[in-house]
Formats: structure tokens, sequence, C-alpha cells
């Protein structure tokens, strides 16, 4: 399951939507907004998408993950639009047999959805707005 | 057709423009798109060291050839996540 939404993310939705008898481990992921950056405080954020590319390679990175661990399936999310703090940008669940192969696969697919997915912030700040460029 | 040519993020800003559409002629490569859009706007120059360009969906190098009908993209590193 690879998305791109502008509503709320429903985690549990997501997991109750992947999870078999099969699996004996499930990770969920969530990438949530932080109220500072860099020593300023933040308000909220937008987030922006090259939309037809960001979900090829949100697929792509999905399959790569699948290839590189043993794991039986996993769902990327991530929510495009106006966050409040606290809001969930993305989610990432895998599911598989044991619980090695699924941690190893979402820190795999996090890692790399923040190098090569065309998806960017926006920090609203109390004075001023700035693009953020590059993962950190 | 023409090529299809979008900006994200800041390279949006520093153009004022989102999506716009050039003739194929005269634009051998996605590299040449882009200088002519730096030349009609010189903001641009400020991001042609960190840019990352696209054709049709997928990362590109600059000197990668483009024809009618082609869809090219230029944006800032990303920060998704």
């Amino acid at each position: 399951m690879f998305l791109l939404i502008r509503d709320p993310i429903d985690v549990r939705s997501a997991t109750d939507k992947l999870q078999r008898p099969e699996d004996g481990a499930v990770v969920v992921f969530e990438g949530v907004v932080r109220n500072n950056a860099n020593g300023k405080d933040v308000r909220f954020l937008e987030y922006d998408a090259y939309e037809s590319m960001a979900l090829r390679k949100i697929e792509e990175i999905g399959a790569q993950a699948k290839e590189k661990f043993d794991i039986r399936d996993i769902a990327i999310i991530h929510r495009l639009g106006h966050m409040e703090i606290g809001e969930c940008s993305i989610v990432i669940v895998v599911a598989s047999a044991h619980r090695g192969p699924a941690f190893d696969a979402c820190r795999f697919t996090i890692d790399t959805v923040k190098q090569v997915v065309p998806i960017w912030k926006k920090e609203f700040y109390t004075d001023g707005e700035v693009w953020i460029e590059g993962a950190k | 057709m023409g090529i299809r040519v979008l900006f994200f993020a800041s390279l949006a800003d520093a153009t004022g423009i989102r999506e716009t559409n050039v003739e194929a002629s005269g634009f051998p490569d996605v590299g040449s798109i882009f200088n002519h859009f730096a030349k009609e706007h010189p903001g641009l120059e400020n991001y042609r060291s960190s840019a990352l360009f696209a054709l049709n969906s997928d990362f590109t190098p600059p000197d990668a050839p483009v024809r009618d009908g082609d869809e090219v993209a230029f944006f800032p590193p990303v920060s998704g996540g």
C-alpha cells in the first residue's frame, strides 16, 4: 500500500489492513511534526510534492525493501499539505514473520524516502517561513 | 505538444513558475531548458549547483536528451518524511 494523501493518516487502519495471521511482527514508524528546528519555534509545516514522481519513488522503495529484507509486506503513506505540531506526516508499516527484518526494512525505508522522494517541507516560524532543502 | 516544465519548492519561488510549456525545438537536453529559465529568472542561478533534474518522473543528468511530449522538472534536494 503506497499512498500520498492530504487528510490525516489513520495509522490503526493502515496496520489493520496490512497485518495477516502469518505475521509475527508489525513495525510502525510515524514521522511527526516537531515544534522546533535549529533553535527556532516551528508553528506548523506544509509539505509540497512532485506527486507523480513521489508516488513512483515510494513504490520503488517499497519494492526494494521487499527485495532486500525478509519481510512479507510494507505500506508507505505520506501526507501532503498543512500539518500542525504533533500530526503525523509519514507512516511506514512493515509486516513480517520475525522482528529483525521488519525493523531493518523500516529503517531502510524512512532513510531512503528522505533521500530520494521529491517532497519538500516548509517550516513556518513566528517570524517567517523557510523551505527545507535536503535530509538531515 | 511541447515539453512540460515543472518547478518545485524554492525553485518555483525563484521563477514564479510552477508549471509551463516550452517548444521542443531549440532544446537539445534537460540542461538547456534550465539555462533558458535561468536567463529569464536570474534568481534561478543560485540553485544551479544544488538543483535536481527529473525527466518523465525519474532523476536525470543535465545532458539527457529531450523530445516533444516529455515532462521535465527542476527542484531542490528533497526534505520529505
